[in-house]
């Protein structure tokens, strides 16, 4: 009957998430508490992917004065809001056209918010210059992602382009890239190792793919979504190298690059590393960097902003991007968080030392989090986790007892679905199963955010290890 | 769960039920449990492709996972590269030489990009708004101009051309920004409930937080009741709503969603001509055909169905036209339907097995005396089930465009009517890849209410249609709904010479000049489609009564000295 029975393959072929099963779970489950139906917790938690403010890192009171001034630009008068406040606002206000933040912002966004971001990102790689020309503002990375995948993806061409991930992965590098009609070709990182990426297994990759695809740019996510792992110089210049070599766009996510906690670990941006490579290098590989609000100490994923800085891009490719990229309208608040991110209070600014402690709480809790994580994980049987050097997520690996996979497999699961489910059946936890990160059947692991408040995590651990000693227990 | 998992590992049915490569990776996981890993490293490559899954490659699978599993890809010998002209150097190179120089070409160019980007234009933001832009600088460096400020009246900005936003969305959004505000007894206590109710819809209570993709629950809950306010007790599930970063992500995932077939099966999508060019650019990224009906100008850019009769014959000879667009109110033309032709194109849709795709964001500007808006969804219920229960529909609203003019926020919905479930998960799986649409946009959709006066627009429309229906060579229709007029106007043979000269259409070069003398940035009707020989422009008629005036008399100028100038 259906008109639409018929629809786009690459549609059908975006892969199914585990976790969107799970997750529409928690939602009947959040339903049910609410009619008042009994179950041994009183709220559901979602850990399963890296939304902070949702599992209660509080959002820093700056970037949210600013944009309540904004949007009620009434608060400008009066003192309810601190003086900076008050002058970020008339500025941000001044760059809308007709005053109002409900103006279309001409793309590529707020006027001076590609200069800024320029500065920013100068500023941040030791003076190697940002063009504002290779600087688009964006609704956060992923919507970068798609763009860069429809243009490097020729999805009607046979065989497909296939881009090299990283296993471990994240999903949206993955499922973007199905979306464009691409490939996704797997690279392994080394969990043995603190998930190292190493170059002897980015070449086998790209063996795997020929025959089945052509593959056009790898993709690094660095601080390591989700593993954590921070990438050093040494390994860094081997990619670029390899890109160099195989003449491959190399696509850096760099949206973690705030949270580096681990010792002795330094964030390093692929931009700065390329340049400071110097020639060939430097001025042939095509780079892409993505960056976000949605991460690190913003955590606003809901605003919806981020930026992309390219290197090398060819000037006609350019222009031909620009048709596209002018289609964009980076929602106001997302560019408002944008220009927080990149501006932030400034010493003997009134808001200044709120600012500075809030910054510091976030910090010393992701700390607090990942230490008493692994802390607990580790003492427990059949669950080993490995130190994190920054990022937004643990990535224990689970030792399941041979009778759990037996009775995963009767009940048709994979068995760190079965794992997943029934804990959060059981305790109300939502995590994600490391089959949804790619991770090869045979091994099981589940991956939470660290990004939450240290009651939060105190609870996350409770049920998680509550369940874990029973299901151990029930199946040994 | 069971059953799903038993439909993947039956090879047969799982290409029956959804055909997805993930079913193939998983049929092939399962098929050689015992070595995971290296099977692992094939589902992307190979297996996602079950096309390419012939039966040597399974062959070679089941020998290599008996080697090392993280080796065995090295010592499978490489087979040749199925596209060695690919940008990819060919395989035996990069095993035998580690150290080797790249030649210096890129890998993105302008001969590898995705082509069908290539083939994208949007006239609404081209060459005349880069110009604008551009003199707009000059201005500020102090070059002399025959006038001192460029007037964008391109583009619908409300907020841009001093319209005020409402107070109460303001409120509500400073609150749920800032919810320190809650304790201040300056805000009006409606609007502080308005903003618990929202924050306690949102993860955490705060607007940073990623909502489901398909939007904030409450929020999809207020949409439905509005949506069954507005069409008089037509029932409306939440379900079948999506809220989306505007109207225009979500047209462009509905036509993603529909966009297959090759060649002659290619899918084709009618649009109205002249278009909103956000469709023309979506099909041609999408490489679907787009099939053009003329909207009858003489009629007031009314639908004719013999003409969308003529468009859909002519279009089955090399497509397969799957869905019809129509934009109502009109943009650019600024018509409003009547309800018969509405029911018309209902019919027509039903009897030639189209999707209904119903681009109504204008439906709260409506102002001219006896015309109404009637929803597509509305009409349809109040067919009867001969067609409610089957004819599909797509409707799509947002923030930008009613009379909150709230632009910046990037909110809207789809609300989808008879869409078979399969495809609404696939719809589902679609939306989830983007995550979740701004969330303060979907905070401002939940403040959707129709309460403007629009008595200021309903002059400015009247004003506007006189003006320039007083200037020879130019005739406007009325201007019932939307916010532009696209007037008709004549353009003198000589200009139309000079124009080809510069390879430019007539239109664009009349725009362009209007711009350099006189400051005024429209949208040549040529960006838009027009029958071939007309010659339009889009303006806004946003602006205040005394700018528009203005405005309206600097045209009228310029177009007299034009048609002088070339006659």
């Amino acid at each position: 009957m259906s008109q639409l029975r018929l629809i786009n393959p690459k549609v059908q072929n975006i892969r199914a998430l585990e976790l969107d099963t799970l997750v529409r779970k928690a939602v009947r489950i959040e339903e049910e508490l609410k009619q008042g139906l009994k179950k041994p917790y009183n709220e559901v938690i979602n850990v399963s992917r890296c939304n902070p403010h949702a599992t209660g890192v509080k959002p820093l009171s700056f970037f949210r004065q600013v944009i309540a001034t904004c949007s009620y630009p009434t608060l400008i008068e009066g003192d309810t809001m601190p003086l900076d406040v008050r002058e970020r606002a008339k500025t941000l206000l001044g760059e809308c056209s007709g005053g109002s933040i409900g103006s279309y912002s001409f793309w590529p966004g707020l006027p001076h918010l590609q200069r800024s971001i320029s500065k920013f990102i100068s500023h941040r790689d030791g003076g190697v210059p940002a063009p504002p020309d290779n600087i688009f503002v964006v609704g956060g990375s992923h919507q970068a992602l798609k763009l860069l995948l429809s243009i490097l993806v020729d999805g009607s061409r046979s065989p497909p382009a296939g881009l090299l991930v990283p296993v471990p992965w994240k999903t949206t590098s993955v499922t973007n890239m199905e979306a464009v009609g691409g490939v996704a070709v797997p690279y392994y990182l080394d969990g043995q190792q603190g998930w190292r990426l190493r170059v002897e297994e980015l070449r086998g990759a790209l063996l795997s793919a020929v025959g089945a695809c052509h593959p056009v740019a790898l993709y690094v996510s660095n601080p390591g979504d989700p593993t954590g792992h921070v990438q050093s110089r040494e390994s860094m210049e081997e990619i670029i190298r390899f890109v160099f070599e195989e003449k491959l766009f190399l696509l850096a996510d760099e949206v973690h690059q705030e949270i580096v906690i681990g010792e002795g670990c330094k964030f390093i941006s692929y931009k700065k590393v390329l340049a400071e490579m110097g020639a060939p290098f430097s001025d042939t590989v095509e780079l892409a960097s993505l960056h976000s609000v949605s991460q690190g100490f913003m955590g606003e994923g809901g605003l919806r902003g981020g930026y992309m800085e390219l290197v090398n891009m060819d000037p006609s490719v350019m222009k031909s991007f620009y048709v596209v990229l002018c289609q964009l309208n980076v929602s106001i608040l997302g560019q408002m968080a944008l220009n927080g991110m990149l501006n932030p209070p400034k010493p003997g600014d009134p808001s200044h030392a709120l600012y500075e402690e809030e910054i510091q709480h976030i910090r010393s809790t992701m700390i607090h989090n990942v230490t008493r994580a692994m802390k607990v994980l580790n003492s427990l049987p059949g669950i080993s986790c490995k130190p994190i050097g920054g990022g937004a997520y643990m990535l224990p690996r689970l030792h399941l007892p041979h009778g759990a996979i037996q009775q995963a497999k009767e009940e048709g699961r994979l068995p760190d679905c079965f794992y997943c489910s029934r804990l959060l059946e059981q305790t109300g936890l939502c995590v994600c199963p490391g089959v949804d990160l790619g991770l090869p059947e045979g091994t099981h692991h589940i991956r939470f955010s660290i990004m939450t408040s240290m009651d939060t995590m105190e609870e996350v651990l409770r049920r998680l290890s509550t369940f874990h000693k029973r299901f151990m227990k029930d199946f040994s | 769960m069971a059953a799903t998992w038993m439909q993947r590992i039956s090879p047969g049915k799982a290409r029956l039920l959804t055909g997805g490569r993930g079913d193939a990776a998983f049929v092939c996981t399962v098929g050689v449990q015992r070595q995971p890993v290296s099977v692992a490293h094939h589902p992307a490559s190979v297996a996602h492709h079950p096309a390419t899954l012939t039966a040597p490659h399974r062959a070679v699978h089941s020998l290599s996972s008996s080697s090392s599993s993280r080796l065995h890809r090295f010592f499978s010998p490489p087979p040749s590269r199925a596209l060695s002209s690919g940008p990819v150097s060919a395989p035996e190179e990069k095993m035998s030489d580690n150290v080797r120089v790249s030649p210096w070409a890129k890998v993105l160019t302008i001969d590898t990009m995705n082509p069908t980007v290539k083939k994208v234009e949007y006239a609404v933001r081209g060459p005349i708004v880069q110009r604008a832009v551009q003199i707009e600088k000059e201005l500020r460096e102090g070059v002399k101009k025959p006038f001192d400020e460029v007037i964008k009246a391109n583009i619908g900005d409300a907020h841009a051309m001093g319209q005020q936003p409402i107070t109460f969305f303001r409120q509500v959004l400073a609150l749920c920004s800032y919810p320190e505000l809650l304790n201040d007894n300056t805000f009006p206590e409606d609007a502080k409930s308005r903003a618990r109710r929202i924050l306690q819809s949102c993860g955490g209570s705060s607007l940073g937080s990623y909502s489901a993709s398909q939007g904030i629950d409450c929020v999809l809950q207020d949409v439905a009741r509005y949506i069954e306010r507005r069409d008089g007790g037509v029932p409306c599930n939440p379900d079948n709503i999506y809220l989306t970063t505007g109207a225009s992500d979500g047209i462009m995932t509905m036509l993603k969603l529909l966009v297959c077939g090759e060649d002659e099966g290619r899918t084709g999508v009618m649009i109205s001509i002249p278009q909103y060019p956000l469709y023309s650019a979506a099909l041609a990224e999408l490489g679907a055909v787009q099939i053009n009906y003329y909207l009858n100008e003489e009629k007031c850019w009314s639908m004719d169905i013999s003409e969308l009769q003529r468009s859909l014959e002519e279009a089955r000879t090399h497509c397969n036209p799957r869905a019809i667009c129509i934009i109502n109110p009109g943009n650019p033309t600024g018509q409003v339907q009547s309800r018969e032709c509405i029911e018309d194109v209902i019919r027509f849709a039903a009897k030639e097995r189209l999707l209904l795709m119903a681009d109504e964001v204008y439906q709260d500007n409506v102002y001219a005396e006896g015309c109404q808006f009637h929803s597509f969804k509305k009409v349809l219920f109040e067919m009867g089930p001969e067609y409610s229960d089957s004819v599909e529909l797509v409707s799509f609203h947002s923030t930008s465009k009613c009379y909150m003019g709230e632009c910046g926020f990037r909110g809207g919905y789809m609300e989808i009517v008879n869409m078979d479930p399969e495809v609404k998960a696939q719809l589902t799986k679609l939306v989830s890849v983007r995550l979740c649409p701004p969330v303060p946009g979907q905070a401002l959709m939940d403040l959707v209410e129709r309460t403007a006066t629009l008595s200021a627009l309903a002059e400015k429309a009247k004003l506007t249609a006189e003006i320039l229906n007083t200037v020879p060579g130019i005739s406007c229709n009325p201007v019932q709904g939307a916010m532009y007029s696209f007037p008709n106007i004549s353009i003198p043979k000589a200009a139309i010479e000079e124009a080809a000269e510069m390879d430019q259409a007539p239109d664009m070069f009349y725009c362009m000049r209007l711009l350099e003398e006189t400051g005024i940035c429209l949208v040549p009707g040529s960006g838009f489609g027009q029958k071939d020989g007309t010659y339009h422009f889009r303006m806004t008629i946003l602006p205040p009564m005394d700018k528009l005036k203005v405005l309206l008399t600097k045209v009228k100028e310029f177009h007299e000295k034009f048609t002088n100038q070339y006659s």
